[in-house]
């Protein structure tokens, strides 16, 4: 066997089905012996990656059930990347309860960390970094659950993805808190999922903070129920990089919170500040597009009680700068394509929003912008808590 | 085989100097416990699949077969097997791959060169047990007398000469086993990709597969995908064929990139599922800069072709077991794309 077992649990295996560790320890033939140990952990089971590098030429995978991946820390368990040779992604899991955390995923060349229809995962104390900083050859999304029922992120760290740092979609009953997103395109974006709560976290110098959309042609859609609570989401910053082609390539530097053709997404308590464009922007999905179950437009979405510094300076859309000019020197901390009916936003937070006029899948370069109260709007009901079974909050202490 | 018959007989093949190991001869039939139980044999020979190994000549009851279209593996050759159990057959199936008795094993080298030049690579077993397909991966010994299991996969350097003369050198990737069921995920069960009657179908092969008692029966409507590089079949049938073959497997609703909403399997009959006009959901930097999978009339602004020519991971697709471009196909399917009407002037 290329990996140790540890010896106490080694025994207890002989007697029964007890759950054992699988220690990997940084060296030579990283890769056989690191999915040697996947392949061979049984539900239960932990795969221990010991301190240090490890040098991977391909994609590593997980299919079990039931596994802990667990490093020696974010900064201490790292698992380059940098010369993979083959494979979507660094570490791809497609089986239920798993949990993976205390280890760092550098320079994949697709996505860091993917997990797809895998139910009740857990990702904690986890960091995936393209350490070049910012750059269109990065992979795509840093933290990847797709399909999946029951999602925790927590206490992750992700930086440099050229689409999101931590991206769910296609999921429902989600968690993402206590993160940090740094340096990516979109820092947290939750796609074409229901029932999602994104707070604690903190989002800077990312193109875009926090996302939340619905995309036409996917086999789930119908977004909605999200609350983006307690995040601190200020001077994102970072020009955007995203190959074009991307959802994501369009989107305004200096964004806060972008809520796109989702439905009943509620924005509070937020810190909101630094971000060039807008610290929150609600717009319609402007692609072409045939689907006939699909809604371009927002509904229902509650913007209130965030905290508002600066915002607007340097405004990332098309004829911003003239704009900013006219309106006294920055954008409003609100703007909202103004396509669909007004009624389907409320805004309490005590500042100024801006329509842009936009007619359904005009460019923004149409724009017929002008001050808009969106304090009336609906007052739809906040979604409940988003809870997660226990035993996945157990994981992440 | 009893396990401890196995054992002794893995001791003597131990035992035996690599020299003569080569003139071993397998004269017995196949070890259908090898297949069935639980244990995972260590050597291809295990299995008995083949009369004289190093020649790999198959054993009575292993059954070569072709595809109309294969799916592209770095211009490997490949060489196809089915076995099933005496006095069972597979079940016919006009869509699905056939439903095949436990027992059952696909068996695959994937080598290069022609003939008597001919170098195994690999050899990938599905083997039908009780509980549902398992897939494994066996690496051949350099002196292609054997192969050894390899569960978390390998790199094999390789150089060789493509169709075209133009020499190659790759890093060819031996899948592992999770990678194995990546592809042949369906709903979440490993399933046959091949053994299809549309791809069998050459209009004889269905009927030896019937008279071999490999198969209950072959009739003779089933449908026939065209082979990709047939220049009697229209060109959208050949490509369809090609694209069926070598992403539909991953591309279908219940397939491991159901999430993407690219759907290429062959009777797909939404033009935006196909890819025609559609944005990508997830490509990354796939995207190449161009905004939709397939832009009829634009092949040079289709991110299918992009992606299907670039060999970097996080760009190529398939995402595994391609390390070259299948230049040939390529330029198929850039006629294809560059012959559709323009998207406006198709309603």
């Amino acid at each position: 066997m290329h990996y140790r077992l540890a010896a106490a649990a080694l025994l207890l295996f002989a007697s029964s089905a007890s759950a054992r560790d699988l220690i990997v320890e940084a060296g030579p033939n990283a890769q056989e012996r690191l999915q040697l140990a996947l392949l061979d952990a049984q539900p239960g089971d932990t795969v221990r990656i010991g301190a240090g590098r490890f040098e991977l030429t391909d994609g590593l995978s997980l299919d079990v059930d039931g596994v802990t991946i667990r490093g020696a820390g974010p900064d201490q368990t790292v698992l380059s990347f940098a010369n993979q040779l083959g494979a979507g992604e660094g570490l791809l899991v497609t089986s239920d309860d798993v949990v993976l955390r205390d280890f760092a995923v550098e320079d994949s060349k697709g996505d860091g960390i993917k997990s797809k229809a895998a139910d009740r995962i857990v990702y904690h104390n986890v960091r995936v970094e393209w350490t070049g900083g910012p750059s269109a050859t990065n992979g795509a999304y840093g933290v990847y659950p797709v399909e999946s029922s029951d999602v925790l992120v927590d206490r992750v760290v992700v930086r440099g993805a050229s689409d999101a740092g931590i991206y769910v979609g296609q999921s429902e009953n989600i968690i993402v808190r206590n993160s940090t997103v740094e340096y990516n395109v979109a820092g947290i974006e939750i796609e074409n999922s229901r029932h999602a709560d994104v707070f604690g976290n903190v989002a800077t110098h990312n193109t875009g903070g926090i996302l939340v959309f619905d995309l036409p042609n996917l086999p789930r859609g119908n977004g909605g129920d999200v609350r983006v609570f307690d995040n601190r989401i200020v001077a994102n910053d970072t020009p955007n990089f995203a190959p074009a082609g991307n959802i994501v390539a369009t989107v305004p530097v200096g964004t806060g919170v972008l809520v796109m053709a989702n439905d009943n997404v509620h924005v509070f308590d937020n810190e909101l500040a630094e971000n060039g464009t807008a610290n929150v922007m609600v717009t319609s999905y402007r692609e072409d597009y045939v689907d006939a179950e699909y809604d371009p437009l927002p509904r229902r979405v509650v913007i209130r009680d965030n905290r508002h510094g600066r915002t607007g300076f340097a405004p990332g859309i098309p004829g911003g700068e003239a704009l900013a000019a006219a309106l006294g020197g920055a954008l409003p901390p609100v703007l909202w394509d103004g396509v669909g009916p007004a009624a389907s936003l409320r805004l309490e937070d005590a500042v100024p929003a801006l329509s842009m006029g936009l007619t359904p899948g005009a460019p923004l370069t149409q724009a017929d912008p002008r001050p808009v109260d969106l304090s009336g709007g609906v007052d739809a009901p906040e979604p409940p808590a988003v809870r997660l079974p226990e035993a996945m909050e157990a994981a992440a202490r | 085989m009893r396990l401890a018959n196995r054992l002794a007989l893995l001791v003597m093949l131990a035992a035996a100097p690599v020299a003569i190991a080569g003139a071993v001869r397998q004269a017995a039939p196949v070890n259908d416990a090898a297949i069935t139980e639980d244990a995972l044999p260590p050597r291809l020979s295990d299995y008995g699949f083949f009369a004289d190994l190093s020649a790999r000549t198959p054993a009575s009851g292993v059954h070569p077969y072709d595809l109309n279209t294969p799916l592209f593996s770095d211009y490997s050759v490949k060489q196809r097997y089915v076995y099933v159990p005496a006095g069972t057959a597979a079940r016919y199936d006009a869509e699905a791959a056939f439903e095949f008795p436990v027992g059952s094993a696909l068996i695959k080298t994937f080598g290069y060169g022609e003939g008597a030049a001919y170098r195994p690579i690999e050899t990938r077993l599905l083997l039908r047990r009780a509980s549902g397909w398992v897939a494994l991966p066996y690496v051949w010994n350099a002196e292609g007398t054997d192969a050894e299991l390899r569960r978390a996969g390998t790199r094999v350097p390789i150089a060789f000469t493509d169709p075209s003369g133009q020499e190659r050198r790759i890093s060819y990737s031996v899948p592992n086993v999770n990678q194995c069921k990546d592809c042949h995920n369906l709903g979440g069960a490993i399933t046959p990709i091949g053994p299809k009657a549309r791809n069998l179908n050459d209009g004889a092969q269905l009927q030896r597969w019937h008279a071999a008692g490999v198969l209950d029966r072959a009739p003779k409507d089933a449908p026939r995908l065209a082979r990709w590089d047939d220049p009697e079949a229209s060109l959208d049938s050949r490509a369809t064929a090609y694209l069926e073959v070598n992403c539909a497997h991953c591309h279908n609703a219940r397939g491991s990139a159901s999430n993407s909403g690219l759907f290429l399997d062959w009777r797909q009959p939404d033009a935006a599922a196909r890819g025609i006009g559609k944005h990508p959901a997830a490509a990354g930097r796939g995207s190449g800069g161009r905004m939709v999978v397939i832009d009829p009339g634009a092949p040079e602004e289709s991110i299918l072709l992009f992606r299907m020519a670039s060999t970097e991971p996080g760009v190529a697709m398939p995402e595994l077991g391609r390390a070259t471009s299948h230049d040939e196909a390529l330029a198929m399917l850039t006629r294809w794309i560059a012959m559709m009407p323009e998207r406006g002037q198709s309603q």
